[in-house]
């Protein structure tokens, strides 16, 4: 018996597109225990929203999962059809608050025919009266009152439609919500009420989140653990206190993304950055992905792609410098 | 004119390139059949009596949450909004009312790169015709040569080179950095003295902000520029201004050296903000951050009496509730508003005043 939520093995959603195949995901895993947060972060176009997409087995076309294992529960959801992943999976076990979802509120639907729409929707034994008993608690839940689910969407400050969206993805009850920067378009102080309201329901629900965003302070406020994402890859997966503690991250991708963070409390001269720009996901480079931006370069990354490798308990790290590779020592 | 500037305008006109006094933006908003029987004129207060100087070379910071009133605040400074009241005046000359005619050359001066890259340039023009326009707009440069002179002169500053490679580009072969960077080059190019910036690195990937602001900060210390750099993010705030303001519902709450503003902080409400902000320490993952707030902010429509922020304040007063307090001095350059860096003594007096002034409106109403 296994205490993970989820399992993902070697996953690859590419994108057939007319120009060629864009290898959006090309092979990540990763696993999530009950009660964990997983942060996922990196720059804009590397994986991390697909990541989420393709763990509701939800690929926007022409994107399609070709390779891979997601095992909810230990059952594998990538061979379902799409009647059993919207009965049986989608919100039941996994659920996602999209980016942005906050702004996609039907303007002429009230919360109350919004939330009762998701209930219909995703469950088999539908009553009336079920579902209002269970929009009242989740709505109540993050911290909203009754009324609320007779306003319409308009009456509603961003805050508070954000509340809306993280009870909609609560009340089928999963184990497992994915949030895609469910902070990004929000004000510091709300953003904050938000971050403690995710922490508040993880430890009374016993909920996992996998927590998507760009920027890894927010990640370090939320995440029990980080993977770091790179063009479709990941590159690094660590502890909260392996990638923010005193020994710092170990892969070069990671350290300067952390150093191009600006911290409030710490005045610098000049913040660090990333010269150069992700590789083309049609046509990646050979060897490591990072390696044309990477100062550490050496021939055996731009030859040899480097694999996630364990450097410390449960820290993987893909990256010929950051496991002592001895051809990269010798060059 | 020198007479009603506030008290805390301590720099001298010679080192201040732009001032802003006591400017207001209210906008009416539609009425019911009964305020309008009753005659009442219900207005958005948007922006609600800001004042601050910029001096030369100086950047600027205006920091607060959505609906403060900084985008505004520098709307009207770019003259693309006119002040309700209040003036603007730039290099020692009122420039508030000026009519068609004389804007040109304010504009000339005070240039602005706004927030989405994306959206703020022609689709249809290539690089070097969306850095000709304002040449030609402006009668710079009298012959192709010379434009294009200043072209290349411009792009190398921003770092877009070569020019042969870039100046043929349209918008869409750029990346969001590259493209802020151009619309950088297209406000320089004029040779302006003040920039305004309303949120110039939002959009643009983690990665690349540091590099824009490092670039924009290179360029300002080089052409000597004032920086009016309107935010919502303190973080890059303080790496990036000289000073910082802090504004809450139309109103700067605290304004000083970015440094002592974020390490001593003299208003609570600044203390919010700063106490909300994420850092990349670890260890906080399973804690809730404690913040000495409470509420949510009020419509600019319906703004608390007295101090604006004391019905969120954890810290108010009896004082706070009818009485607004005024820019205080509270260190070098320092000043906040805010009734808890005054005395009992003070607070007692300014609270009898306001309620005696509220009572003897009230008979005469």
């Amino acid at each position: 018996m296994t205490t993970n939520v989820l399992e993902v093995k070697n996953l690859k959603l590419h994108y057939f597109t007319e120009q060629g195949v864009v290898r959006a995901l090309d092979g990540i895993s990763f696993e999530i225990a009950r009660g964990e947060t997983l942060g996922l972060v990196g720059e804009s176009g590397c994986g991390k929203t697909t990541t989420g997409v393709a763990l509701l087995n939800m690929p926007s076309p022409p994107g399609r999962i070709v390779e891979g294992q997601i095992l909810i529960d230990g059952i594998d959801i990538v061979g379902m059809n799409s009647r059993q992943l919207r009965r049986e999976v989608r919100w039941s076990k996994i659920a996602m608050v999209f980016q942005g979802a906050m702004n996609c509120l039907t303007p002429v639907y009230t919360i109350r025919q919004l939330m009762d729409e998701t209930y219909r929707e995703h469950t088999d034994k539908y009553t009336k009266e079920d579902a209002n008993a269970s929009m009242l608690k989740y709505v109540n839940m993050v911290g909203l009152p009754d009324h609320i689910l007779d306003r319409y969407p308009h009456e509603l400050s961003g805050g508070m439609k954000q509340r809306v969206v993280i009870a909609m993805a609560l009340f089928l009850e999963p184990s497992l919500i994915i949030m895609d920067e469910p902070t990004t378009a929000l004000d510091v102080i709300v953003q904050a009420q938000i971050l403690n309201l995710i922490k508040g329901l993880k430890k009374n629900l016993g909920l996992s989140y996998i927590f998507i965003t760009h920027d890894l302070a927010t990640e370090a406020e939320v995440a029990d653990r980080i993977m770091v994402m790179y063009a479709g890859k990941a590159v690094e997966l660590g502890s909260n206190e392996q990638i923010f503690g005193l020994q710092g991250p170990m892969h070069p991708y990671t350290a300067k993304l952390l150093a191009a963070t600006p911290r409030l409390h710490q005045k610098v001269d000049e913040l660090a950055f990333i010269p150069g720009s992700p590789p083309d996901l049609i046509d990646p480079p050979v060897g490591c992905r990072f390696a044309p931006r990477c100062p550490f370069a050496k021939a055996k990354c731009l030859q040899v792609e480097p694999t996630m490798t364990e450097v410390g308990p449960r820290h993987q790290v893909a990256c010929w410098k950051a496991i002592k590779d001895s051809d990269y020592e010798r060059q | 004119m020198n007479d009603n500037k506030p008290h805390y305008f301590e720099f001298d006109d010679q080192d201040v390139v732009l001032e802003v006094i006591n400017l207001q933006k209210h906008f009416p908003i539609r009425r019911h059949a009964s305020e309008v029987l009753a005659g009442a004129h219900p207005f958005v207060r948007a922006v609600d009596g800001v004042s601050f100087q910029l001096r030369r070379g100086e950047i600027l910071g205006l920091v607060g949450e959505s609906g403060c009133g900084k985008t505004t605040t520098g709307k009207m400074i770019m003259k693309l909004l006119e002040p309700t009241h209040g003036s603007l005046v730039f290099n020692g000359e009122d420039v508030t009312h000026t009519g068609k005619g004389s804007e040109i050359h304010y504009r000339r001066r005070v240039q602005m790169v706004f927030q989405d890259p994306y959206a703020s340039m022609n689709p249809r023009f290539k690089v070097k015709d969306v850095l000709e326009e304002p040449l030609l707009i402006h009668k710079v440069g009298a012959t192709k040569a010379e434009r294009v002179q200043k072209i290349r002169a411009v792009m190398e500053k921003v770092k877009i080179t070569p020019y042969e490679e870039y100046s043929e580009r349209h918008p869409h072969m750029l990346s969001g950095g590259q493209r802020q960077r151009i619309a950088t080059a297209r406000t320089l190019i004029l040779e302006p003295s003040v920039i305004v910036a309303d949120e110039p690195v939002s959009m643009i990937d983690l990665s690349t902000r540091a590099e824009i602001l490092h670039m924009m900060k290179t360029v300002q210390r080089e052409m000597e520029l004032s920086f009016l750099y309107i935010t919502h993010d303190i973080s890059t705030a303080r790496y990036f201004t000289d000073r910082i303001s802090v504004m809450y519902l139309g109103k700067i709450m605290e304004i000083g050296p970015s440094d002592s503003v974020i390490d001593q902080p003299m208003h609570p409400y600044s203390r919010a903000l700063i106490s909300a902000v994420c850092e990349p320490v670890p260890g906080k993952a399973n804690e809730l951050k404690v913040l000495p707030i409470t509420g949510e902010i009020p419509s600019a429509a319906k703004i608390p009496a007295g101090c604006r922020f004391h019905t969120r304040c954890l810290e108010a007063m009896e004082v706070c509730k009818v009485a607004e307090p005024e820019l205080l001095k509270v260190g070098k350059q320092h000043y906040a508003a805010c009734w808890l860096n005054t005395d009992e003594e003070t607070r007692r007096k300014s609270r009898e005043q306001a309620v005696a002034q509220l009572e003897s409106r009230a008979k005469t109403a």
